[in-house]
């Protein structure tokens, strides 16, 4: 996975690299890759499981099947899963929601985050420890203001009001852009100024040069946070909660997770194949980003 | 989020006057000299109109509401609206299940802090004398456990633990430990607080392991060579070379932990059903949205969400004044 080279395609290797200590070290280095192993095993062991036990027939599960293999791997769970009144819609809505975010959140981000790194303004310090702090408000404190906030603009805008899909992407983005302005700031402000006088002295004006250069340099960085904003959008079940009271079709994929949970017999097997299925996007999204990243990064280093 | 692995080691330097950090990276002036008073503003606009929209007002309105007499009578309208000052926030100082809930939240959350620094460092640390493949098999792994949704990472963590069915039990005692037959994790509080700070901190290292590897990466090999040429021996590269440069880093992943981790909400929620067994886990965070949504004490709960946000800001505060006092600040 290109995922991991980030760090090597973007810097020299470090002094632990250096190959007269890896001659002096062959032993010691020997123990740490086992260590490496067993850790890596154990990090992956609940995904594991999580995947067989999704797999495993639903008898097998219920009567306690510890096994680490299954002879008979069976759908039968993930069709449990599916066959969920509404279970494609749900999806469908966890889709919408974390794109639009992350797209909006994003862009509002990387346009913060160019006045904060590439300007000098009296309130610039101001606005920065602004945007730190309002990151330590715990956002489910927020859902009581922001239930009654949600309720009244639904009778203006009714696209935004309790109930729809708007109301939760109206909320991720504004939660997404504190932490988005604070990661992208890094990658901005490596863009050297000689770039942008360069550019100026072309002719371009300001904006010009955001959109047609800064910006694809940054392009990277862009995609990265887009990574946050997407995984937290993803994750919520809170807001879902509490904002889509009534109108079921308009539920998100955590909450039909959580219908599998019944207080006297979970199934099993349709919540971990229901967390597979959840899990499956992040992941792609996780490593598709990071190859962009690879490239991106080499370049936006080097220039 | 690897994405910062580029960047971090200059992240900091922004975040606040940039004084003393000298990145050597950085050699051009950091602003052009040109005079553009408003343009700034524009590009700040749109996030800023979102962020005072639903970001600012609701802190507000959070505020305001904590200091009201606030329940379902008032949301429908049928009770007039009483303000009561201070009240909401006596009856929680009196109450001796807030400081319950107060000291749970501080020693879950520092655990959880504790070992998602120690785990993400260490790791980072060995995994700089690893063969490619093994490192790339290691964060790989971890990028698997970052990405796990705290709803599904939560639910595989509960299977696993569960008391007739669960894979750890029925190994418990295959191995002889009888007294784990059907034992369950989630009856005591504290061994349901540590299953719950387990599955933390193995969604949360990666975040620490990741920027921390970046940051030992991002150490120019020319100054750890000329230290070795100067005689310096590793250990003492590590102390007066590796750590001074990676401290900008510890400082924003420690915040960015004690942050999350004050903070967590769903893996308490979902693993112990909503707070346990008679609440005995609740943490701040899910004590003020129960009182709030399951009790309907709009105005309790609100003060809690002030409470929580005060002892956040409080901490990072403290935290970056030890950082000043023992040198130099982010």
């Amino acid at each position: 996975m290109t995922a991991v080279d980030v760090s090597s395609v973007s810097r020299s290797a470090t002094a632990a690299d250096a190959p007269q200590k890896l001659r002096k070290q062959g032993k010691r280095r020997f123990g740490a890759d086992a260590a490496a192993i067993v850790i890596a095993l154990i990090v992956a062991f609940p995904l594991f499981w999580m995947v067989l036990s999704a797999l495993k027939p639903k008898t097998a599960l219920d009567a306690g099947d510890a096994a680490p293999y299954t002879l008979e791997p069976s759908l039968d769970s993930f069709g449990r899963v599916l066959g969920v009144n509404n279970f494609g819609q749900y999806f469908l809505n966890s889709v919408i929601v974390a794109l639009v975010v992350v797209v909006l959140s994003t862009v509002l981000a990387f346009l913060a985050a160019v006045a904060l790194t590439r300007y000098n303004f009296k309130m610039r310090t101001k606005l920065l420890i602004i945007i730190l702090v309002s990151q330590m408000v715990p956002v489910e404190a927020l859902t009581i203001p922001l239930f009654f906030l949600l309720r009244n603009a639904g009778e203006a805008i009714p696209l935004v009001g309790l109930n729809q899909l708007g109301s939760l992407v109206l909320v991720h983005v504004g939660f997404s852009i504190p932490f988005a302005i604070w990661m992208l700031r890094g990658f901005v402000a490596a863009v050297p100024l000689e770039v942008e006088e360069a550019a100026r002295l072309d002719g371009a004006s300001s904006f010009r040069f955001v959109r047609s250069i800064l910006f694809p340099l940054v392009a990277p960085g862009v995609v990265a946070c887009s990574v946050f904003s997407f995984i937290s959008t993803w994750n919520d079940f809170l807001f879902a909660k509490t904002f889509i009271i009534s109108a079921q079709e308009n539920q998100t994929l955590p909450m039909a997770l959580l219908t599998f949970f019944k207080p006297d017999q979970n199934d099993w097997g349709a919540i971990m194949a229901g967390s597979v299925i959840m899990t499956i996007p992040v992941l792609i999204f996780f490593v598709s980003v990071q190859r962009k990243l690879v490239s991106g990064l080499a370049g936006a280093v080097k220039g | 989020m690897t994405a910062l692995t580029p960047v971090l080691p200059d992240a900091p330097q922004g975040g606040t006057p940039s004084k003393g950090s000298t990145t050597a990276a950085r050699k051009s002036p950091r602003f052009s000299n040109g005079k553009r008073g408003l343009e700034p503003w524009l590009y700040l606009a749109p996030a800023f109109i979102v962020l005072i929209a639903l970001l600012g007002y609701p802190i507000f309105q959070l505020i305001n509401v904590s200091l009201y007499d606030y329940r379902q009578a008032q949301v429908s309208g049928k009770a007039p609206l009483n303000f009561v000052g201070l009240e909401n926030y006596q009856k929680l100082f009196a109450d001796p299940q807030f400081w319950t809930v107060l000291g749970n939240t501080v020693v879950f959350a520092t655990a959880c802090v504790v070992f998602t620094l120690l785990v993400g460092s260490s790791l980072a640390v060995l995994a700089t004398r690893l063969r490619p493949w093994v490192r790339s098999m290691l964060f790989v792994v971890s990028l698997g456990a970052w990405a796990t949704p705290a709803v599904t990472g939560s639910a595989v963590w509960l299977f696993l633990f569960e008391p007739t069915l669960g894979l750890v039990n029925k190994t418990l005692v295959a191995i002889g430990l009888t007294q784990f037959e059907g034992y369950s994790w989630t009856y005591d509080k504290w061994s349901a607080f540590g299953l719950v700070a387990s599955e933390v901190v193995w969604c949360s290292f990666p975040f620490v392991l990741v920027t921390v590897y970046a940051g030992i990466q991002a150490i120019p090999t020319e100054v750890i060579e000329a230290a070795r040429i100067d005689g310096a021996s590793m250990p003492r590269i590590a102390r007066s070379i590796m750590l001074p440069m990676l401290r900008p880093i510890v400082i924003v992943v420690t915040i960015q932990s004690i942050i999350w981790n004050f903070k967590i909400f769903s893996q308490i929620y979902i693993m112990t059903n909503g707070g346990g067994i008679a609440g005995q886990n609740l943490v701040l965070n899910v004590y003020g949205y129960q009182q709030a949504f399951a009790a309907s004490l709009y105005g309790l709960g609100s003060a809690l969400g002030v409470i929580m946000t005060a002892l956040l800001m409080v901490i990072t505060l403290v935290y970056l004044r030890i950082l000043k006092r023992t040198g130099e600040a982010l």
